[in-house]
């Protein structure tokens, strides 16, 4: 007597039957399910972003290229020329040389103002270290991705360029999107 | 005059049919590239892209600056190839393509500045013979080319097209024979004729359509039935070793083959230029043709976005075990009502 498992197991079917009204129901059918299915993806319309002219926005916290700051009010610079940033930095890309601030020539709020800063952006590998390390904040990481150039010495930021405005060409991600 | 193809209903001065000529390829090589565009901008929707939009407003002159690239490109040849036969392949399958669309009728006779003018290229009484005729002989041009470029994958490619095209040309040759039994006659005038005021045969002859569509994707290399060109075994199949102008004379045929099937489902199974309950002016009759026909493109291109290519035994024994007996079956069945009635 065959082994009886109870009313409790599942039915499996294993293959479809086999015979010909029923294939020729299950081709017919199917194919018509599938333009069913093509149809609705094509009503659906297009997911696409047309990237140059679209973008993605990114997200508050997104890491893009860093950015230097200054008091709004004085206009000083943050940077005090500590160089933890620079030793914070896994890829080792930041290079700062400080230099002292004098009466005349009063560049930061501090004692010290980074006279050279530098940030390898071929090298950098945004973990977003250095904001963490910055005792003032005076470096963060801001939302601009679209770096690319021509040469690698083009991708060596300087000071000036990291103070200066980034052009804002990624959108900001609103809440709920 | 004695007509130039078995015979026309009536008679027609011979510059008219010059013009008409003229005005088919002109129709045509219109035709081919909004097909071309067609295919790749409804191809992406269904993908859920936008197909090409760059070249041009909404990337309408896209098949345009297809066609630029690839006249333009060196012509070549492989060392393999046999010549004359390498060459003229493409020309035949654009050729036999062209020659099709002339039975392809946009309207019957229309009086055009006093003289009657068929708004067709002719209307043989050997009909719809005609275009199984020239189908047969454009496969002639995918043969040729696989077999002269003297490559293996363009040998197997002409090989499946071959094997491809003979099983589903019987299943498609049968398929119509409801239709022409149901109007008495071969001639695709009588036939759209026939279906004016009356059900479409596509509906009492809904096993017949059925079957003529899926042979016809064979026959037009379609997925899919692609497997003569099938690009993930064979390469490109047949047309492996072509580039440049000779392979945009094969892709602008196979689009070509499209529109030409398309015409013709339309014509004998969707009432030609009838429309239900209207009865309108003479000249929309050639813009009711047309719509049909790309309605049917369209139905192509779907299908192409939905289904996998079949395995080449599925499809010999799809096409000789079931098109055709049912063919067969649906025309034995036709003949002995069209008889008791």
């Amino acid at each position: 007597m065959p082994y009886d498992p109870g009313p409790d197991v599942i039915q499996v079917i294993r293959a479809p039957r086999r015979s010909p009204a029923a294939s020729a129901y299950r081709a017919f059918g199917a194919t018509l399910k599938g333009l069913r299915t093509t149809f609705g993806r094509m009503i659906e319309g297009p997911t696409t972003i047309q990237y140059p002219e679209e973008k993605t926005p990114v997200y508050p916290r997104f890491r893009g290229r860093h950015k230097l700051h200054r008091f709004e009010d004085t206009g000083l610079e943050k940077c005090v020329g500590c160089s933890l940033c620079a030793a914070a930095c896994p890829a080792d890309c930041i290079r700062v040389v400080a230099a002292e601030n004098t009466p005349e020539n009063r560049i930061s709020a501090g004692e010290r103002y980074a006279a050279v800063y530098e940030i390898n952006l071929s090298r950098c590998i945004f973990c977003g270290y250095c904001e963490i390390a910055c005792p003032f904040d005076a470096i963060t990481m801001g939302h601009d991705y679209e770096m690319s150039d021509y040469n690698r010495s083009d991708l060596i930021f300087t000071k000036e360029m990291l103070l200066a405005e980034p052009l804002d060409r990624a959108p900001l991600r609103r809440p709920g999107e | 005059m004695t007509p130039v193809f078995a015979e026309v209903g009536y008679y027609e001065p011979w510059w008219a049919q010059i013009l008409k000529a003229l005005l088919i390829f002109f129709v045509v090589f219109n035709i081919v590239p909004i097909a071309l565009l067609g295919e790749r901008k409804i191809l992406g929707r269904f993908q859920h892209r936008y197909g090409p939009n760059r070249v041009g407003l909404f990337g309408m002159l896209q098949p345009m600056a297809d066609i630029g690239k690839l006249i333009f490109k060196e012509q070549f040849r492989p060392r393999t190839a046999t010549g004359w036969l390498f060459a003229i392949a493409p020309a035949i399958s654009m050729l036999t393509a062209v020659a099709t669309v002339a039975i392809i009728p946009f309207s019957n006779t229309v009086d055009i500045f006093g003289t009657e003018v068929g708004l067709y290229g002719v209307d043989p009484s050997v009909g719809i013979l005609y275009a199984f005729a020239f189908g047969a002989i454009a496969f002639y041009g995918l043969m040729l080319g696989g077999w002269s470029s003297g490559s293996k994958y363009s040998f197997l490619g002409s090989m499946r097209a071959a094997a491809q095209l003979i099983s589903y040309e019987v299943a498609q040759g049968l398929s119509i024979v409801g239709v022409i039994m149901m109007t008495g006659s071969l001639s695709l005038v009588e036939i759209v004729e026939a279906q004016d005021g009356h059900l479409w045969f596509f509906i009492p002859q809904f096993v017949g359509f059925v079957i003529f569509m899926v042979a016809s994707f064979a026959e037009t290399n379609r997925p899919p039935f692609d497997l003569a060109e099938a690009d993930a075994e064979l390469v490109g199949g047949y047309n492996t070793e072509y580039g440049g102008g000779r392979f945009a004379a094969f892709f602008a045929a196979e689009y070509l083959n499209i529109v030409v099937v398309s015409g013709i489902a339309a014509t004998l199974f969707l009432g030609g230029w009838n429309i239900p309950w209207v009865d309108p002016p003479t000249w929309v009759d050639p813009i009711v043709v047309i719509v049909k026909m790309l309605a049917l493109v369209y139905f192509f291109i779907w299908v192409r976005a939905t289904l996998p290519r079949l395995r080449y035994d599925q499809l010999m024994s799809l096409g000789w075990k079931v098109f055709l007996p049912l063919a067969t079956l649906n025309a034995l069945v036709t003949a002995i009502l069209v008889v008791e009635t």
